[in-house]
């Protein structure tokens, strides 16, 4: 079976890219590259009650979705999603385990809700009233690949549309030191099965050996390094410039990932 | 979808180590929970706790995943020669055609909770020894596995609360399908952390004594911990009457609230409904369903709307969590074991703890073991942020040759 799927949107927000429109001009050269720390917004999909509970992982989430599903020009209530995370809410995270060091281990129960890996897909289909199914991932480092491998899969069986979704964000100390992801990034893509008005690109994806493609810009090869859903950047340049053409990711150690980049005109 | 084979499957929670003494249990009516002892906790709780769990040793070469959570895979791993199945499928099928797909909520977080206490007094510095991706990173339980099992092909964990380990069916049946793979170890583990019993018992979902699923006095979940496992193959060849095939999934999201279902159960009824189209089963095919049932008045109330109106009234299900507590994203798995045992063994396991059903759940549940063959049965498996996953096994024997 070939893994073939539509690219209808895409949305990004990283250090110094605020957005795909900004990511684009980036990696496609028209722009220099300038880091400066990833501005997160408060999600004005929800409501506020819920809005005042979220942390940056959702806020990042909920970005890069809505931008992605806004310039597909698809209603996200019919996609079904998966969301792909190396480490969920690293902020919640140590707020909880520092509670359950102290003596009174007095555990907040908003937090509690909040720790599970797929927070941020549950609050995206609240917010959007989407009520297909919703996958959650996390593959370390290959958390990106895991994604697109169980995206594409789904697009392709199931013919179904869905939304990816890959995001990481960065621990405080003192797990910083021990997982240390230097701040946050995001990338969405909306997949289809049959190319539509806002199709972007066809991918073709194909699990193998090689030897991921790296990024020539120094500072975005040390983005893409350093958080886990940047492993997307070399696609994400290949869709900026619009170039027919192969891009392998890094996947898992004994693995990567080739995607072949059909543009559409 | 196209059936799947469990070539091989075993279970590990507090009710037994492998199949056989899982079954004994529930033929006897046993179960595993008892007063919470576990670690420093000090709450009034029943938990699921497997014995044995600290005495594991990892192989060497791995000792960097040292954690209870991969202990506890390494014992079920250890059973029902699903290892030695594993091999052989390996050797059959190539390394990098076998993914390795795994569920779980919280990993090893316990190894983060523990060193939390063990900071140091001037940096705040977490202790050398402390692992970060071999044990509290979710995919910790997935490279374990495929390190432990010599595979090489993708690779995640399915983290989506408490259907985590339901989901990964549905994720190997698509790339089974789709070709990227041959063959699927799938399976589910969760052990038991602070995070979880700190977190329940403050959300006050947790029971002070065992739970009692369906019972009119429910009064919350007990926590409990599981390894889970099968090896999933399409089938090829003549089957066996004893064989017991993945026919359905199906997965929803509830689109309501983050800790609390939808009142009449929505997403579970779609749920439901998605896996007997994805199985091409009328309702009426289901025998048995195992219930997500997890003890606390709002899920089994909404269960129970969903279920009753999908099936009626007539269909017996029942929750096996008052026998093994709820072991959260190991849950799906393990009970998709008790449902591929419950295929074989001939009859359907009454939920154990629940002395009085609540009138106001219509759905049949069952208390008592039911001495009936069951040749289909789904297991409900829904979680946290509205996430909802059926799967639908059946005996091979039950099925015209294809």
């Amino acid at each position: 079976m070939k893994l073939s799927a539509y690219i209808g949107g895409i949305g990004v927000l990283g250090p110094g890219l605020a957005d795909w429109r900004e990511a684009a001009a980036v990696l496609s050269g028209a722009k220099p590259y300038s880091p400066a720390a990833t501005v997160l917004t408060a999600p004005a999909l929800l409501p506020s009650t819920e809005r005042r509970r979220t942390g940056r992982v959702v806020k990042l989430a909920l970005a890069v979705a809505l931008e992605a599903s806004s310039r597909a020009k698809i209603d996200p209530a019919g996609l079904a999603s998966v969301f792909s995370s190396s480490g969920g809410d690293g902020h919640n995270c140590h707020e909880l385990c520092q509670a359950l060091a102290l003596a009174g281990r007095e555990v907040s129960p908003t937090r509690f809700s909040n720790s599970v890996h797929n927070a941020a897909a549950g609050y995206w289909s609240i917010a959007t009233g989407a009520t297909l199914e919703s996958n959650v991932l996390c593959a370390f480092d290959a958390s990106f690949c895991a994604g697109l491998l169980e995206a594409v899969t789904q697009v392709v069986v199931d013919g179904q549309s869905l939304l990816l979704v890959a995001y990481d964000t960065e621990y405080p100390e003192p797990i910083n030191s021990k997982r240390p992801l230097p701040d946050a990034f995001g990338a969405a893509l909306v997949l289809t099965p049959d190319p539509g008005p806002t199709s972007v690109a066809r991918i073709d994806v194909a699990l193998g050996n090689e030897r991921p493609d790296t990024m020539e810009d120094p500072a975005l090869e040390s983005l893409r390094l350093s958080i886990p859903a940047a492993r997307s950047l070399p696609l994400l340049s290949h869709l900026a410039r619009a170039d027919a053409g192969r891009t392998v990711l890094e996947y898992l150690d004994v693995s990567s990932i080739a995607v072949y980049v059909e543009p559409c005109r | 979808m196209k059936p799947l084979l469990l070539e091989s499957f075993t279970a590990t929670s507090c009710i037994g180590l492998g199949v056989a003494p899982t079954l004994e249990s529930l033929r006897a009516r046993r179960s595993g929970l008892r007063r919470c002892e576990f670690e420093t906790v000090d709450i009034e709780t029943h938990v699921g706790e497997v014995p044995g769990v600290d005495a594991v040793r990892l192989p060497k070469e791995l000792s960097r995943f040292d954690c209870r959570n991969n202990r506890l895979a390494e014992l079920s791993l250890r059973q029902d020669g699903f290892e030695e199945a594993v091999g052989r499928a390996a050797s059959r099928c190539g390394r990098r055609r076998i993914g390795v797909f795994m569920g779980t909520s919280t990993a090893g977080i316990l190894q983060t909770e523990i060193a939390y206490r063990h900071r140091d007094l001037v940096t705040g510095a977490l202790p050398d020894s402390f692992e970060y991706s071999a044990t509290h990173n979710s995919f910790s339980i997935a490279d374990y596995l495929r390190r432990r099992l010599h595979l090489e092909g993708p690779a995640m964990v399915v983290s989506c609360a408490c259907a985590s380990s339901a989901k990964v069916f549905g994720s190997a049946r698509r790339m089974i399908e789709a070709g990227i793979i041959d063959a699927a170890v799938v399976g589910g583990v969760d052990s038991l952390c602070l995070t979880t019993l700190y977190g329940f018992h403050s959300l006050q979902l947790s029971s002070a004594s065992p739970c009692r699923p369906f019972d009119v006095a429910r009064d919350g979940i007990s926590i409990g911990e599981a390894a889970a496992f099968a090896l999933l193959v399409p089938p090829q060849g003549t089957l066996g009457g004893d064989d017991v095939l993945l026919l359905g999934v199906g997965e929803s999201s509830d689109a309501h609230h983050m800790s609390a279902p939808h009142p009449e159960g929505q997403g579970a009824r779609r749920a439901m409904r998605a896996a007997l189209l994805s199985a091409g089963l009328d309702a009426e095919a289901i025998d048995y369903i195992n219930l997500h049932g997890t003890g606390t008045p709002s899920n089994d109330r909404s269960e129970s709307q969903a279920v009753t109106s999908v099936f009626g009234a007539a269909t017996p299900g029942s929750s096996t969590k008052g026998a093994t507590g709820h072991t959260l994203g190991a849950a799906g798995a393990l009970e998709a074991v008790i449902s591929a045992i419950t295929l074989r063994s001939g009859f359907m396991p009454g939920g154990v703890n629940t002395t009085r059903i609540d009138p106001m759940l219509t759905a049949h549940y069952l208390r008592e073991n039911r001495p009936s063959p069951a040749l289909h049965v789904l297991s409900n498996s829904f979680g946290f942020g509205g996430t909802n996953c059926s799967l639908i096994f059946g005996r091979a024997g039950a099925r015209a040759p294809t």
